[in-house]
């Protein structure tokens, strides 16, 4: 049986797969199987740093300007807004779902802000306005995949194609430029000193999302989903009401990120945040999230949106395109996840003599 | 015979009469658009996209995904550009066959990551998506190829009239006829089905699952490779962005077209409807005084609906008996 159940999920992600990633290694004690693999996975985080120690190395060695605190902070806001959705898409990947239709929320979101803005309501409204349709958007997504049972990947680019349409429907090629003064802050303020609202936002919402997926019932909940829903299902676990808490979650992220971007542009166009969600997929996947579900930490995806960021960061300063960014970045993505697949079968290649 | 083998013919019928009643309804408003004609044009313009829309069902009937199929397009569409700017003289077969090829090896990547590292499509296939596009970008410096740059031969051969269609839309028929005949007739083309629709018992009756999985990679590399060329001939032009987003419009016809997410499920035919679908929403919307940017949210809207008819059609048959069982334990509770 091992045999066979070995060679099937090459390609097909099958559950084997998840624990594995890999047809070949031959599992003499089962039960004991996943001991090197959670090792590996705890250095996940350790790749991580080592790489973000690397880049800001090779980056201040390259480029004068790269350790000055006020630039590292305006370095921030190009990647604050997707590590806020991140964090949420972290628990419904954990969840073994996916949300492709954050950026189109965001979108959306951005589009009813303008309407509100447009109609003279003060700020307050506005945001209220913006996280209000990231909820109704999140809670869309929700019903389709939890009531209706619809596999989330394809559920979701559908409401990625009806939410980004919406803003075009509403927008066409006009533009929302005229946001109240006082609406600037959310994308613009500062806390303190060189220390931005943004970055101030996320940082207390990676320490909640830690908290939350590492330290309650709920987190253990999610990951139990991930790993196995029929067990969870047969465990009593709510599966469904979790996973839809979780896509509310990342409708109400991406209606905050949406807040934040739009003032921080200060206009609205249809196009907000085009081509985002694969970037937020990837800071996910990067994370150490499996995309298969079950495993993968917040401290993962605080490092990884890190890495992209200071990556741009540096790289930009080096005058080096964007599009040549992201090469590095789509490497970078196959590299860290084929990695410890890569080691862990060297390992078992090594230790098989032994015995 | 089990209810399982009529039910993909069932709902390629009910596609093709929602369809029907779809261009029935546009007829009432613009009697025009239904003429043979004008219907030839939405073929045409739909071609590429029923094209991909068959490479990606070979890759989704094996539970895969193939994100990467428009950065596929780009690069080998630029590639093929260049090549010819640069060099007029190479013959046009040749640069065709070359894009054909290019894509296949791009394909290929994909394909190796996934059955030999063992990586999951969807992150291969993200990975290699931005990376293909910037590739493009490398090799063109951000650069244009324009209209005046290309040959004549190079842009009018899929423009070329044969029984009063363009080969573009010949293409795309010899590779719906193609790809049906390999799907159905040919022992890899079953493969597909038996991988994606149950892996353990494909393993059992001596399928490769991996190899399998390989060489729908590859397929899908291919055509794409090859509607890199259709693509940058027909647009008269190539540059980075060429087809972006395209791979989620892709994935959206196989979805309408009955292709099920989870594989094993879906046919050709199915997926030329679905591709077809949304040429004739794209194509009717100016023509019955929608403004256009109302498109993409109209066919957000048909996707879900199509995703949710399929789903509902999926379960009844019992085909997932997981979820037969905790739905029977949820009843029970």
């Amino acid at each position: 049986m091992t045999m066979l159940d070995a060679k099937v999920p090459s390609g097909a992600q099958d559950d084997a797969a998840k624990r594995d990633g890999d047809a070949r290694p031959v599992r003499f004690i089962p039960d004991r199987g996943d001991a090197p693999a959670l090792a590996l996975l705890r250095s996940w985080e350790t790749l991580l740093l080592a790489l973000i120690a690397a880049i800001v190395t090779a980056a201040s060695l390259a480029s004068p300007y790269f350790l000055d605190i006020w630039n590292l902070s305006d370095a921030t806001f190009n990647f604050t807004e997707k590590a806020i959705v991140a964090l949420a898409l972290a628990f419904v990947i954990l969840s073994a779902e996916i949300d492709i239709s954050v950026a189109g929320i965001i979108a959306l979101a951005s589009t009813m802000m303008g309407m509100t803005a447009a109609a003279g309501h003060p700020a307050a409204v506005i945001v209220a306005v913006g996280l209000a349709t990231g909820l109704a958007c999140g809670a869309l997504n929700g019903v389709l995949v939890t009531v209706l049972e619809l596999p989330s990947i394809v559920a979701t680019i559908g409401t990625m194609s009806l939410f980004r349409g919406l803003a075009y429907g509403i927008l066409g090629d006009g533009a929302y430029t005229r946001y109240p003064a006082e609406f600037a802050y959310f994308g613009q303020g500062y806390v303190w000193e060189w220390l931005s609202f943004e970055f101030t936002v996320f940082l207390g919402l990676a320490l909640l999302a830690g908290i939350v997926l590492h330290g309650t019932a709920f987190g253990r909940t999610v990951r139990a989903i991930g790993h196995n829903p029929a067990a969870a299902e047969f465990s009593g676990l709510r599966v469904r009401r979790v996973k839809f808490w979780l896509f509310l979650a990342a409708g109400l992220a991406a209606g905050l990120a949406s807040v934040m971007l739009t003032s921080r542009l200060g206009s609205t166009r249809p196009s907000i945040a085009t081509g985002w969600e694969l970037d937020i997929v990837t800071m996910v996947v990067l994370g150490g999230v499996a995309i298969t579900g079950g495993t993968g930490t917040i401290p993962g995806v605080v490092l990884a949106a890190l890495v992209m960021g200071l990556l741009t960061f540096g790289l930009g300063l080096l005058n080096v395109s964007g599009i040549i960014m992201s090469i590095v970045v789509g490497a970078m993505l196959i590299t860290v996840v084929a990695l410890p697949i890569l080691l862990r079968r060297l390992s078992a290649r090594l230790r098989r003599p032994a015995a | 015979m089990s209810p399982l083998t009529h039910l993909p013919k069932r709902r390629e019928a009910l596609l093709l009469v929602v369809g029907l009643l779809l261009l029935g309804l546009i007829a009432l408003r613009a009697p025009d658009f239904v003429t043979p004609a004008n219907l030839a044009g939405v073929f045409t313009d739909s071609a590429i996209l029923i094209i991909l829309a068959i490479a990606q069902t070979a890759v989704i009937l094996t539970r895969s995904i193939d994100l990467s199929v428009a950065a596929n397009l780009a690069l080998t569409g630029m590639a093929g550009a260049m090549l010819n700017a640069a060099y007029p003289g190479i013959p046009v077969p040749l640069l065709v066959f070359g894009s054909a090829a290019m894509g296949l090896a791009l394909g290929a990547v994909n394909g190796l990551l996934v059955w030999k590292v063992g990586l999951p499509a969807i992150v291969v296939t993200l990975g290699t998506l931005t990376i293909f596009r910037g590739l493009a970008f490398v090799l063109s410096g951000g650069e244009w190829v324009n209209t005046f740059q290309m040959s004549h031969a190079y842009l009018d051969l899929p423009r070329m009239m044969l029984f009063g269609l363009p080969l573009l839309a010949w293409a795309a028929v010899a590779v719906i006829a193609l790809a049906a005949l390999l799907f159905t007739r040919t022992a890899a083309g079953r493969a597909l089905y038996a991988v994606g629709g149950n892996p353990a018992a494909a393993a059992y009756a001596g399928i490769d699952a991996g190899r399998t999985v390989f060489r729908a990679f590859c397929f899908s590399g291919l055509l794409a490779g090859l509607c890199g060329y259709l693509w940058v001939s027909r647009f008269a032009v190539a540059y980075v962005d060429i087809a972006a987003g395209f791979e989620l419009d892709v994935i959206a016809a196989c979805v309408i077209g009955g292709v099920s997410i989870s594989g094993g499920l879906g046919s050709v035919g199915g997926a030329v409807l679905g591709a077809l679908f949304l040429g004739i929403i794209k194509n009717a919307l100016p023509v019955v005084g929608i403004s256009p940017f109302w498109q993409m949210s109209i066919s957000g809207a048909i996707i879900i609906a199509a995703v949710i008819l399929n789903t509902r059609a999926e379960r009844t048959k019992g085909r997932i008996i997981l979820r037969r069982l905790t739905a029977g334990q949820e009843t029970g509770a």
